[in-house]
Order: C-alpha cells, then structure tokens, then sequence
C-alpha cells in the first residue's frame, strides 16, 4: 500500500495547467486538416409536430456551400436501434438525427449544412426554410404530473425504488410531529465552457481520427463504429482535453454523428461545432416535482418517510435517475414508503447532470428535514444526529464507512452553528435578515471496470495510460501522482496518456468514479511492472532480494529495495540492463469486489452550512458563507479535490437562486437560452466557502481508498441555502431557484 | 448571420453619408450588442460602418459647469472619469452597476444608448415580434414577461430599455447631441427614447442618417444627494429587474427638488416630472417617498410574471429616496443593499 506518501495526499498542482492556460490544450473543435469542411446543423423551431416542407434552394447556391442533408437525402445508416445504442443509453428508441419528418422537441437538428468555411455552412443555414406542421406541446412537469408512469424497462435495478418497508401511511398518521409538502425543481442546462464539437481527419487509408468532446472516447468511437458500421479498428477518437461537461458529455452527441456522416459521404475531413444556444437543447436535468412526507415522534426520530418523485422525459426515450431512493437510507426509519415515477414532456431527453437524481432527491429530502424540525421543535442538526443510520436499509446492507458524524462537528464547529438562535427570523445584520441553514448530501460510491498501463523505461521515465477522460476534474494529476508514488520519482518524471480510445479499456468518466476506477488500475500495473521487475532482480547473480517477496519490497530512489532495510536493494537500471530489457511494461484491469458488493453498499457523505443574508423588503438574497464537511475517503489531491467540491458548492447555489430553463409552454420553446438570460452565478454571487475533509479510511470503497468527489460538492447545497433562507425570513420557498419574485409573493410562516 | 459590407468612417459626415446611401447600413461601436444581434440574426445590417475613429472620444469640461461626453468613450472611461467622479457621481455608479468590467471597456457612451432590449422574444427570429418584425404579434403579452414592462406598454409591445446608464442621465436631464443629413441638432433625454405605441421597432427619436456625437450634462445642485440603486436576479452581471436613479436637494427637512428616474419598467427611462414637481417643498421624509412612490407607480400595470415589479418599484423608490436624502448612496462595490 501506500503509506508515506511523498506524493499521494499533496496538494499538486496540475500536470496539465501549464498547457492549458498557454493554449497549447487542444480542444475538440481545435485540430485542423487539409481539405475540411465545416457543418453546421439547422435546429427546429417547434417543439412537436411534422416538417412538412423544407426549402434548401437559396442555401444550395450560397457560395461555398457544399451540401444540405435533411431527412430526405441522408446516407444510409444502421437500421436496428441497438446499433444507435451507447454506453449511457436509454430504455426506448435512441435520436437519429435526420430519420424522419417527425420532430420531436424543440432545437431538434433537421438539417445539416457542409460548406468550406465555417462561415458559409453557418450563413446558408440561415437561409434553409422549413415548413411545420405544429402540434401542441407539452412541456410544464407541473402540469403534466398526473400523465406519469413507472418506467416499464428500468435503465438500472437500483435505481427502481426499494420494496415499501413497514406501514409509512399509518406510521404518518399515528406520529406526533408531521410535514408533507410539494417540491419542484426547474428543468437546468449544463453549459459547460466548451461547446460541442467533433473534428474528423480522414487519414490516407480510411482510417478516421476524430477530436470529439466526450466523457468516453471508447464510448463515441463504438456509436459511430455502430451506426456506420465501421471497423473498429480504423477508427480512433480523442478526448485529450475536455473543457468541463458535468454528465452532458456522457452520450455522444449530434454534432459526432454529423461530422463523421458528412466525412463519409464526402470523402473529406469535417469539423461541426454546436452554438451556445444548441446546448439548451440537448441532454438537461429533468424538472421534477416531488412530494415528501416526514413524520417524527416527539423526541424527533423518524417514524415514516415517504418520497414521490415524477421528472421530465422526451417522448422517445425513458431517462431515469436515482431521485427519491435516498430518501430510504439517508436516516433510519422502519416505514418507508418511495415510488418514482416520469412523464413524457415534448422536450429533448434529459440526462445527467452532477450528482443526477441525488441533488434533485436530497433537495427535496433535505428541506422537508428543515420543515420537520421546526415541526417538532428541535435543531436541525440536531434531528439529523438522532436520526444517524450506519446501514444501507433500502438493501438491508452494511456500509463500508460513513464519517458523517465527523462532518457534521467539524462543519458546525468551523461554521459556529452552536450559536444560532432557532427562530425563524430571529438573526439580524442591519437592515438584512440573516439565515443559517444546513442539508446533508449523500452520493454512491462507485468503482467500475477499467484497465490501465503502466510503462517503466530504462531512463527512469514512466508512462501511464488509460482511456479515462479529464474533464477538468485533475485526472492527469491524480493517476501522475499514483505512478510517481509507486515508482518514488517525481510527478513530472510521469507522462500520463489518457483521452483516446486505442488506450486501455475505460469506461465513460462519469459518476465520480474515475478516480477509484483508473487510479486503481493504474496502481495494480504499477505494482505489476514492480512484480516483473524483481522476477528479474532475482535471477540477477548474487542478487540480494533472492528471497524477497513481492509484497516485501518497493522503489526508493530508483532501486527496488526491501521495504524494511532500504540499503538492502538493486537499482532499476541495474535490473533492466541485466535482463536485457529497454522497459517494462505491464496491464492491469480492475473492477468493484463482487464479494464486498455483496454484503455492503458504498456511499460519501456531507454536512452543507449555509450563511444567508436576506434584504427581506427588496427580495435580494446573498450568501455569505458556506461551510461543507465531505467524507469522501481517501483525498489524493487536496488541492484538485478541493475544486472539486467549490464547483459543486457553486452549482448548488446556481440551484438555489438562479438557473432556470425558462419555457413558453405555448410553444414549448426554451426562451432563455444564452448565458446572458440563463443565469449561474456570477463572482458577486460566491463568497466565502471552505472545504472541509474529514478523516476516512476505507479501503473497501476501492482498493486505492477513494471515493469520489465530482458529485458529492453539489448535493444538499441547495437545500442548505432554501433552510438558510427560511430561517431569515420565515418563507418557506419550495419551488426553485429563489427569485426575487417569490421571496416577495410569499408570506412568512 | 449574413454577409455584410464593412467600411471605417473617418468622419461624422461620412457616416452620415453611409447611412444616408444604405437605409440597411448599421454603426459599429463598442459592438458589445450589435454584433450578438448579428449573431443571432436579429440584425441582419447589409453595410456595417464602423465609427471607431470618429473624434468623439473626449470627455471636455463646459464653461457652466457641466461636461460632453463624446459618443465613443468607453462606459468604463466614463465611470471613472475624475470630473465625472466629482460632479456627475450618480453617472458613474449607475455605469458601474451595469454588465462586466469586459463589457464597460469595450461599450461605448452612444452605443449604451441604442442598445436594444432583452426580451427573449425579440432576441429569437423564430419568434414573433413587433419590435423586430412589426405587425408580427407580441408574444410576451401571455408569455414569459417577468423582465418586462409595468409602465407606459401597449398592446404592441411591452419591451423595456436595459440601459443602466441611460436612466442616470434620465435623472440628470442630459441632452444628447446629434449629426445628421440637416447637419447637428440636440434632443432632450426625455423625448430621445419613445414608448412603443403602436410602433415598437422604434427606440428612440432619432432620424434617419442621424449619428449620436455625444451626451451633454449640466451642472446641478445634488451633491452627495442621489443613489443608483439596482435590483436584479443575480448580485453582478445582470439586467435590472427594476432600477431607481434618485437625486434630490434638500432644505431644511425639505425637497427643494426630487427626481426620480427608473430603469427595467419600461420602453424608456422612465419619468414624471409633473409628479415630482409636487413633491417639491414636502417633508424629505418616510411617508413622502411612499406617497412619491405611489404617485409614481399610480398607472403601473403586470402582466403576470411581472406582477411583483409593482411592489418591488415602489420598495426600491423609497429605499433609494432614504438613501438619496441621507446622502449614502449606493456603493457599487458592495453587493449588500443599503
Ligand atoms: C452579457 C451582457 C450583459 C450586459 N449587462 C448590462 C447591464 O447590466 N446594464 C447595461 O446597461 N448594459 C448591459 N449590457 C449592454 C451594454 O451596455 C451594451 O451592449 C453597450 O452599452 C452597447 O455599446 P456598444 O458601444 O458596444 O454598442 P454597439 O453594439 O456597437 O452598438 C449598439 C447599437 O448602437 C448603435 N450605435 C452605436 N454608436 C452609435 C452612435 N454614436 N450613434 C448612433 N448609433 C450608434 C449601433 O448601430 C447599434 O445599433 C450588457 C451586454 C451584454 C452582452
Ligand atoms: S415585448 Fe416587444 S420586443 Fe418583446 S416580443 Fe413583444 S414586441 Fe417583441
């Protein structure tokens, strides 16, 4: 293992910084070939209906214009909807761009423009007419609630709800203390920094190299491998730098498919790039209204819980997320009941989005605990401390570990939670009401399969590789740290290739599991190439470590020694020289314990404390503070780890009080979409926030000890800031984000 | 986007001549909005003159007192300006209260004046709309209006005028001076922005072929006594939901003069000054600001999502009129509210 770390635990600055803030990080739209076109998609304007007509003419003679495809004159491509099926697909029939006259949401891609400049193909888009023949939308989750079903082919076992535990309705109705109350969430968009975008080189042979912004190289590379039926072995798609995508990169997008149709059917090298206004439409956390009911006796411990979520679907495929399940094992209670529902709205499927399901489910959760504890009369802390559960009761399973008591003193301490006053509107600054609020976050610790590479040269260097992504996230960082651990050099003396789909098997990066998937990988090659190494070093005359063990010894400056008696060793170059070897080179896949899987479930966990100040007569709410206290095991990287956090803090305050896809729902339309109207947080918005890990060891969560921390940041968050914002005004506001107009239409309790 | 001829003025007459030879010919300035409305094909100009080197880019002190503002100097040249600072203070922080300091740098004094809504009908060509497509129909009216307007609309359109700046000069009483074909003439702040009537694809007054050369500000008496006071949905970077420009002059416990300009309300800075001229010599008190707000607000009318501009109007008034008369205006830098 890895102990004494020099490494590993540090907070090391990104391998990848430098080339990232010189512009030397290519991104997906960034690599050019001779010859390219350029395309560019002709997005719908109605949310339901049929394309009667379109009209290309004027666009076929704009200068420079190469060709239109639209539902009509496509190339022929795979019929069977298996073939259009990715990693991250859905239960239902996968979106083929241009299959037929049927549109089926708003921004829907119908036509597609190729043309010698970029210019060209997006000016001539301008001017192809379409014809609609429009139906009405749906599009308002509120509405459409009743129109919900269960999902007939769940896209995971778990994230169906668990069998009703005990008697929930009579447990509520017998109890002393009860809330019950709708929560609704707005449908949200990603907009991650860089757009969509897919660059195919034609090489000379055939062959495809494609720079496409995706969380799986290997995921895009088998779509299109499937829906052009190429050989996989002539096609290679890249992700080397991701600029962020938060889950909306999971499946590949249109944009691939257009880029790798058009190179086909032309012969030449393309590259399409979405517009701003494109990422509104595509893959978007699901609206969702939820109901909770919670009821406690008198001294708080939980006597029933019940959880009814219905979120947003497209009409032609089922998205699901674990939503309401949380609420079955966040805190203990014997009468739980939980049913998850989705209703088809004329909107594009949504997706995942950081922490999908959990930061829709725990918000609802969460606030409702705000609601019961005020019911009841005890401090909102306090109710949760009572109610602490170190099980997974929806699988009747043991948890490998749960710090959370840990979170919840360190966060309160470091917050000063002991001196709130309870009251409602019983703190105030001025002329500005203040509000302390708190939520807890829990998100699934999950390891998938993966493989890694390992390469240990004769000059000293070593080479990791992987298929992983980096997102942003500090994947390079992390599995350079992981080798330069195992082989006691430097982090720089590491080259870390990643981000391509002819590297070692890895899944998409996404549900924070990357870290705990490749960073094990990567350290079982590693221990691999040590292995071989001092197969060698024995057979070496008069060798030293004759009768070591493989678990006896480790690197040290660049000699494989004993671990106990560093004097006792050969060095590297030494070994290879001997053996006659210029590297050694090593694979390794790894994959959760099936054994622990069995008997206990995995999660990380949070304490969120939110300081709210509120100008109660002009409805401005501005957060102050935020204290969040993560277990989330081991931290390899405290400094990357730290962002990971900051950002979801930041997001789950975006939650809280401003983004929002804003929908006429007489067209079905998304009217906001720019980022001057669709609001995140802005710098004025972000005040203090600090990052607490607590101490977890946990070394059944995955071999290396982590956990994962892209998700965890963002869950609860926007609960703790709506408690906070009761808490200063006595409004209790259920439906988010927290707009100036609702603090203002709402009455104080 | 279209393709479109792009030629640089050298002098106020030859852009005058430009947009005299070409009713399709638009001006270039910071470009901070027009080129977005390129984008998104709203402006669709066949001509693109850009006037970035036209003269006007001083900022000259007038022997009463009072300053001209050349067309082209930057919002942030403004706001920081130090005459600006010390005479025309409400100015420079109605200026900083707007956009981004990117934006501030790049946008001009002519430019924040012609900048067009942001009605999210009007910014998407799929949509109908009587500012873009006169005669096409307002689909704000039952649709999504929370940023629209509660005062003075029509049944055409119900737009509001984003500028930050422009409600600062409202309440100054500048005068913005104009070239044109008929050589150089002045329109009073008030009559240079319309309501929209039954004509909303007009903003303002200007003629055809007519370019704005600069902004004049008189002196005046307020001193310490005014407040910019913006509220919007995010604490930085974004349009006022509603925004109140107040300068006052008081006497003994008392309005000498009060004005009040407000911005995000409606399809121009909007103000009465019948209503505050009644205001003159009443208490600069608590119950008056109520009375001025409800005078103010007396015609006011939401239009579903924009119900809640009329109480929050009438809030900002009289929070900003306590600021004003209190003489702590509004810090631009410190996001807490006053
Ligand atoms: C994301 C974003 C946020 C913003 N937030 C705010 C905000 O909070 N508050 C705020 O007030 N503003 C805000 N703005 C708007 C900004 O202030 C304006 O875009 C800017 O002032 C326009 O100035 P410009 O010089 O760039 O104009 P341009 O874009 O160059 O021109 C705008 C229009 O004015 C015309 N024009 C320019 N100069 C002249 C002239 N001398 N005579 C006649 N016509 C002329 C042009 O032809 C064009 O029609 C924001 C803008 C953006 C993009
Ligand atoms: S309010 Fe004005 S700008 Fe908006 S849609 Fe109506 S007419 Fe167009």
């Amino acid at each position: 293992m890895l102990n004494q770390s020099k490494t590993v635990g540090l907070p090391v600055s990104r391998i990848d910084g430098p080339l990232k803030v010189t512009g030397q990080a290519r991104y997906a739209a960034e690599h050019f070939g001779p010859g390219m076109l350029y395309g560019h998609v002709v997005s719908a304007t109605i949310a339901t209906g049929r394309i009667r007509a379109i009209h290309t003419a004027a666009a076929e003679h704009f200068p420079g214009v190469v060709k239109i495809y639209t539902h009509d004159n496509r190339p022929k491509t795979a019929y069977r909807d298996s073939r259009w099926k990715d990693a991250v697909a859905l239960p239902g029939h996968p979106f083929r761009p241009l299959e037929n006259d049927r549109v089926l949401f708003d921004g829907q891609p119908v036509a597609f423009v190729v043309a010698e400049s970029p210019e060209a193909a997006r000016d001539a888009a301008g001017l192809v007419q379409i014809e609609y023949l429009s139906e009405e939308p749906h599009t308002d989750i509120v509405a459409q609630r009743h129109e919900s079903y269960e999902p007939p082919v769940p896209r995971m076992k778990q994230f169906m709800p668990p069998p009703p535990r005990g008697d929930a309705e009579a447990a509520f109705a017998a109890a002393a203390h009860r809330v019950s109350a709708d929560y609704v969430l707005s449908g949200e968009h990603h907009n991650p920094m860089e757009l969509f975008a897919s660059t195919v080189l034609l090489g000379t042979d055939g062959a495809l190299t494609i720079h496409d912004k995706t969380q799986g190289s290997q995921n895009s590379c088998d779509y299109i491998c499937g829906v052009f039926s190429l050989d996989p072995g002539k096609v290679v798609v890249k992700n080397s730098f991701v600029g962020g995508a938060f889950g909306q990169a999971l499946r590949p997008k249109h944009q691939l498919f257009f880029a790798v149709m058009a190179s086909l059917d032309l012969n030449r090298s393309m590259k399409v790039e979405m517009t701003r206004q494109d990422m509104f439409y595509l893959t978007w956390r699901p609206s969702c209204i939820q109901t909770v009911s919670l009821a406690a006796d008198a001294e708080g411990h939980l006597q029933a819980v019940m959880h009814h979520a219905v979120h947003a679907t497209s009409r032609h495929e089922d998205y699901q997320e674990n939503v309401a399940n949380w609420s079955g094992l966040a805190y203990k209670c014997e009468n739980v009941k939980i049913s998850y529902e989705i209703a088809k709205l004329d909107l594009a499927t949504p997706g995942d989005m950081r922490a999908p399901g959990a930061a829709t489910g725990m918000t609802a959760l969460e606030a409702a605990m705000d609601e019961l504890a005020y019911a009841a009369g005890i401090d909102p802390l306090e109710l949760r401390i009572r109610n602490f559960v170190h099980r997974d009761q929806n699988q009747d399973k043991a948890i490998t570990s749960k710090a959370l008591h840990a979170c919840y003193r360190e966060g309160a301490a470091r917050f000063g939670w002991a001196e709130r006053s309870a009251a409602p509107r019983s703190m105030r600054e001025g002329d500005d009401l203040v509000g302390w609020g708190m939520a807890g976050g829990i998100w699934e610790a999950m390891m998938s399969k993966g493989e890694a590479k390992v390469r240990l040269s004769v000059d000293g260097s070593v080479t990791v590789s992987a298929a992983a992504s980096d997102i942003g996230t500090g994947t390079y960082t992390i599995l350079g740290q992981l080798a330069a651990e195992a082989f006691d050099c430097p982090v720089d003396a590491v080259s870390v290739e990643i981000g391509a789909s002819d590297l070692p098997k890895t899944g998409v990066e996404g549900g924070s599991w990357t870290a705990a998937t490749t960073g094990s990988a990567v350290q079982a090659a590693a221990k691999a190439v040590i292995k071989t190494l001092l197969t060698h070093a024995q057979s070496m005359e008069n060798s030293p470590l004759k009768e070591a063990k493989v678990q006896q010894v480790e690197i040290a400056e660049g000699r494989l020694v004993l671990e106990s008696n560093h004097q006792i060793g050969v060095s590297m170059v030494d070994i290879l020289e001997a053996a006659g070897l210029e590297a050694i080179e090593e694979h390794a896949k790894v994959g959760p314990d099936m054994l622990t899987m069995m008997r206990y479930a995995s999660y990380s966990h949070s304490a969120v404390f939110v300081e709210v100040k509120v100008d109660e007569e002009l409805g401005i709410v501005r957060v102050t503070r935020v204290v969040s206290a993560i277990g989330a095991g081991r931290i390899l990287n405290p400094k990357t780890a730290r962002s990971q956090i900051l950002g979801g803090i930041v997001m789950g305050i975006g939650m809280a009080l401003h983004e929002e896809g804003m929908i006429d729902h007489r067209t079905g339309r998304i009217m906001n979409h720019n980022l001057a109207e669709y609001h995140v947080p802005a710098h004025a918005d972000i005040r203090d926030i600090e990052v607490i890990f607590v101490e977890e060891d946990d070394d059944m969560a995955s071999p290396i000890g982590v956990k994962g921390l892209g998700e965890i940041g963002i869950v609860g968050v926007a609960a703790a800031v709506s408690n906070a914002v009761f808490h200063a005004t006595g409004k209790r506001i259920r439906t988010l984000p927290i707009t100036v107009d609702k603090i203002l239409q709402s009455e104080a309790v | 986007m279209k393709p479109f001829s792009y030629t640089r003025a050298e002098s106020v007459r030859d852009a005058v001549a430009a947009l005299m030879a070409n009713p399709q010919a638009q001006l270039l300035a910071g470009g901070t909005n027009l080129i977005d409305l390129i984008k998104y094909d709203v402006a669709e100009p066949e001509a693109v003159i850009d006037i970035n080197r036209l003269p006007l880019k001083e900022i000259v002190e007038l022997p009463d007192g009072g300053l001209r503002i050349g067309a082209l100097v930057s919002n942030s040249a403004v706001a920081y300006d130090p005459r600006v600072k010390q005479h025309f203070p409400l100015l420079s922080s109605a200026i900083l209260a707007g956009a981004s300091p990117q934006l501030r740098n790049a946008a001009t004094t002519g430019g924040n004046l012609l900048q067009r809504t942001r009605c999210y009908y009007f910014y998407d060509p799929a949509s109908p709309c009587n500012k873009r497509d006169p005669g096409s129909g307002c689909p704000a009216i039952g649709g999504l209006n929370r940023i629209h307007a509660i005062l003075g609309a029509s049944d055409a359109c119900i737009a509001v005028h984003p500028s930050d700046m422009c409600v600062a000069l409202a309440a100054l009483d500048a005068t913005v001076e104009v070239e044109g074909p008929d050589g150089a003439r002045e329109i009073g702040f008030a009559d240079f922005h319309r309501l929209p009537g039954d004509g909303p694809d007009r903003d303002n007054t200007l003629r055809r072929g007519e370019i704005v050369t600069g902004v004049r500000l008189e002196a005046n008496h307020f001193a310490g006594h005014h407040t910019y006071l913006k509220l919007r949905d995010r604490l930085s970077y974004a349009f006022a939901l509603v925004s109140v420009a107040a300068a006052v002059q008081v006497a003994d416990g008392r309005f000498v003069e009060v004005r009040v300009a407000l911005g995000g309300v409606a399809h121009k800075p909007w103000r009465d000054p019948l209503a505050e001229a009644e205001f003159a010599g009443a208490p600069a008190g608590e119950e008056t600001f109520i009375r001025l707000a409800d005078r103010l607000l007396a015609g006011a009318e939401g239009r579903g999502h924009n119900d809640f501009k009329i109480p929050l109007a009438h809030r900002a008034i009289v929070r900003a009129l306590r600021q004003a008369v209190s003489g702590h205006p509004q810090d631009q830098t410190v996001k807490a509210i006053q």
